[in-house]
């Protein structure tokens, strides 16, 4: 359905969804980048099963985070949408 | 063989059959499948489109060899769809055109600015492609005993039914066929490989427990045995940080900016379903890419044990000569690498004559030589017979690696018809042009760029280009693609000339960057010659800040963008709320 801009608060609406935007990206930042790279030899002070935790991060763990910031992301925007009465 | 042939036909019929079931009736139907594909089948289009025959078959080895290393391409080629999620994908369906020069030219109110983004475009696909169809060729003159060629040809032909006639509903329903088929030819041996080795059926928990019968875990058995033999650490690497962190980000953000996979989220019907869409893509995707680090770490382990200080036994007369060397106490080198030795994908040289396969790493403390030679595409085309599992699986496995060059093959052709027959001749050389007309024109230019694609695969040796996929196709599409993109979306006073000053500073330093240190005259360099010592994998993510700053100032420094335009990105970033504006919309209205 197409509705009128005029009608909705764009404006607050466009405010909300990039700060969900940027607040998830900080965690794909955290747990790729960090976690995986930059704080690696830290994080293989521990082990999960053996594996020193920063490379599982770099092989395994970052990626089942990004499939969950993902579907948290829709619905999160689904819940926006319907707080500012958008009809995507 | 018979079996690899009996896997090849049946599941080239299925894609034949569904080509015929899937024709395309438009130009909507062609260049976006109607908008009318669900969003988890277009996640599992989305995953086949883009796990190519590199993913299939040479990733796992390239982990096993590099280690830690290797996490670049297991983290870079899956953290680009969350940014696609969430900062692209959605908005570029509110947009509601059918091709990434279309948000170019149509947002950038530029015909110039659409040409820019064609080249880019084509130049991206046509590296990329090139090494699908050769991949073609070698699976085919390898497993199936035809020539190099008659591979091509015959996946050119299988390519072509479906894409010239399907366009993208027929390729969107052929790769949900074949993301099955790789799927289950991956996880299949990765599981029984995994039980073997751990007891564990699962790849990704085996890939964190201990070794089936000892106390100690997998990995750190590996970490012992790779350094015993000379190697380094198998999880650590000799990389600086910061180049890891520039591949690893040249990778996501060129998977963000691939426009291959951008338009797959151009074919569902919604916004919020291009979201979800990118969602289950993902899931898709790390089906295997979770399991390809479990299967490389299993596969080094394997692979070593049944090899290294083992007698070599040659395949002619293997069973009878395996025998005799056990019954006087020896052990005998594994059949499955006097079979795969045929292949030349494995070889040995036996350097210190003793007959005996050492296998070695750069610093072997006991000074022996490495004499066992081992292609990186061994490690998942070996896996079923290493885990003895039946003839009929190892078969499927050479299915599963074609279906993956042909589903990335076929979603790259689109790519390119769509961006000759529509970008260049309906959109800016004849713009009256019918939409049957359109249609039929995209037919042939698909038909056209198969061919091309398919000369290009067979040369593709004689093409420098072609080996460089990687660091080419990513890094031009994170600094050239990517930036203008995101700029569009997200900065409503970005401009026709911010776009255009955006596109060159990104493409032309990485195309040069990359061409002198891995074609031209710095092949070879170190990397104290390398700018900021990010190699040339990495650099597109250096250059595409360079694309957003220049952007940025060629936006501010002349006038902002027209009242329509302005009022169109407003539109895009609200769901629901698209209406046509005349100057973006005159030449294509929205859908």
């Amino acid at each position: 359905m197409t509705h009128n801009l005029a009608e909705i608060d764009a404006k607050g609406y466009w405010r909300a969804v990039v700060r969900l935007t940027l607040s998830l990206l900080a965690i794909w930042f955290i747990v790729s980048y960090g976690a995986g790279i930059l704080f690696r030899d830290l994080l293989d002070n521990v082990s999960i099963g053996g594996a020193p935790l920063g490379f599982w991060f770099a092989q395994n763990g970052s990626i089942y985070v990004f499939v969950a910031l993902i579907f948290y992301y829709c619905r999160a925007m689904n819940r926006l949408e319907k707080k500012f009465n958008i009809e995507g | 063989m018979d079996w690899s042939l009996f896997w090849v036909f049946t599941t080239f019929s299925i894609y034949i059959g569904i080509a015929i079931w899937a024709r395309a009736g438009s130009t909507n139907d062609f260049y976006v499948a109607g908008h009318g594909v669900h969003p988890v089948v277009n996640g599992m289009a989305t995953a086949a489109d883009w796990m190519s025959a590199a993913s299939f078959l040479s990733m796992a080895g390239l982990i096993a060899g590099l280690g830690y290393g290797g996490s670049v391409y297991l983290m870079g080629w899956t953290g680009g769809y969350v940014l696609l999620a969430l900062l692209l994908a959605p908005f570029l369906r509110e947009f509601g055109k059918f091709t990434v020069p279309d948000f170019v030219g149509d947002r950038y109110y530029s015909g110039a600015a659409r040409l820019v983004a064609v080249i880019c475009t084509l130049f991206v696909s046509f590296t990329y492609i090139a090494g699908q169809m050769s991949g073609v060729g070698i699976a085919f003159s390898r497993f199936l005993g035809v020539t190099n060629e008659v591979g091509i040809f015959v996946g050119m032909g299988i390519v072509f039914v479906y894409a010239v006639l399907g366009g993208m509903k027929g390729v969107t329903y052929t790769q949900v066929a074949q993301y099955c088929v790789l799927i289950f030819a991956y996880t299949v041996p990765a599981i029984f490989i995994s039980l073997m080795l751990t007891g564990n059926p699962v790849p990704q928990l085996g890939f964190i427990s201990d070794i089936k019968g000892e106390g100690v875990s997998m990995l750190e058995k590996l970490n012992d045995t790779v350094t015993s033999l000379g190697f380094g650490k198998y999880t650590d690497s000799t990389k600086s940080n910061f180049d890891v962190l520039c591949i690893t980000a040249a990778l996501m953000f060129g998977t963000a900016g691939l426009p291959h996979v951008i338009v797959r989220f151009f074919t569902v019907p919604r916004a919020s379903d291009a979201r979800l869409s990118a969602g289950w893509a993902l899931v898709f995707i790390s089906l295997l890419y979770t399991v390809a680090p479990a299967v490389g770490a299993f596969a080094r382990t394997n692979i070593i044990e049944s090899v290294n200080e083992k007698t070599y036994i040659a395949a002619e007369n293997y069973e009878a000569d395996a025998a005799a060397l056990t019954a006087d106490g020896g052990t005998p080198s594994p059949a499955w690498f006097a079979n795969w030795e045929k292949t030349k994908l494995v070889s040995f040289d036996d350097k210190n004559g003793d007959g005996k396969m050492q296998i070695r790493g750069p610093a072997a403390p006991d000074g022996l030589a490495n004499e066992v030679t081992i292609n990186n595409d061994i490690y998942v085309l070996a896996n079923p017979e290493i885990a003895r599992l039946p003839q009929w699986v190892i078969g499927l496995v050479v299915a599963g690696g074609l279906a993956a060059a042909l589903s990335t093959a076929a979603g790259l052709l689109m790519v390119i018809s769509s961006a000759i027959s529509h970008d260049l001749c309906r959109r800016t050389f004849f713009k009256d042009m019918t939409d049957r007309t359109e249609l039929m024109v995209a037919r042939g230019a698909a038909a056209s760029a198969v061919v091309a694609a398919g000369f290009m695969g067979i040369y593709s040796a004689k093409l420098a280009f072609v080996a460089q996929v990687v660091a080419f196709a990513f890094g031009l599409a994170a600094a050239s693609i990517f930036p203008v993109i995101l700029l569009g979306i997200f900065w409503k006073r970005m401009n026709r000339e911010g776009a255009i000053a955006s596109m060159l500073f990104g493409l032309i330093p990485t195309f040069l960057y990359i061409w002198h240190f891995k074609i031209g005259a710095g092949k070879g360099a170190g990397a104290d010659q390398w700018l900021l010592g990010v190699s040339p994998e990495g650099i597109g993510f250096v250059f595409m800040w360079l694309a957003m700053a220049a952007g940025v100032v060629a936006s501010l420094v002349t006038a902002p963008p027209p009242q329509d335009v302005q009022d169109l990105v407003e539109d895009i970033r609200v769901p629901g709320t698209r209406q046509p504006h005349g100057l973006a919309d005159a030449g294509m209205a929205p859908e």
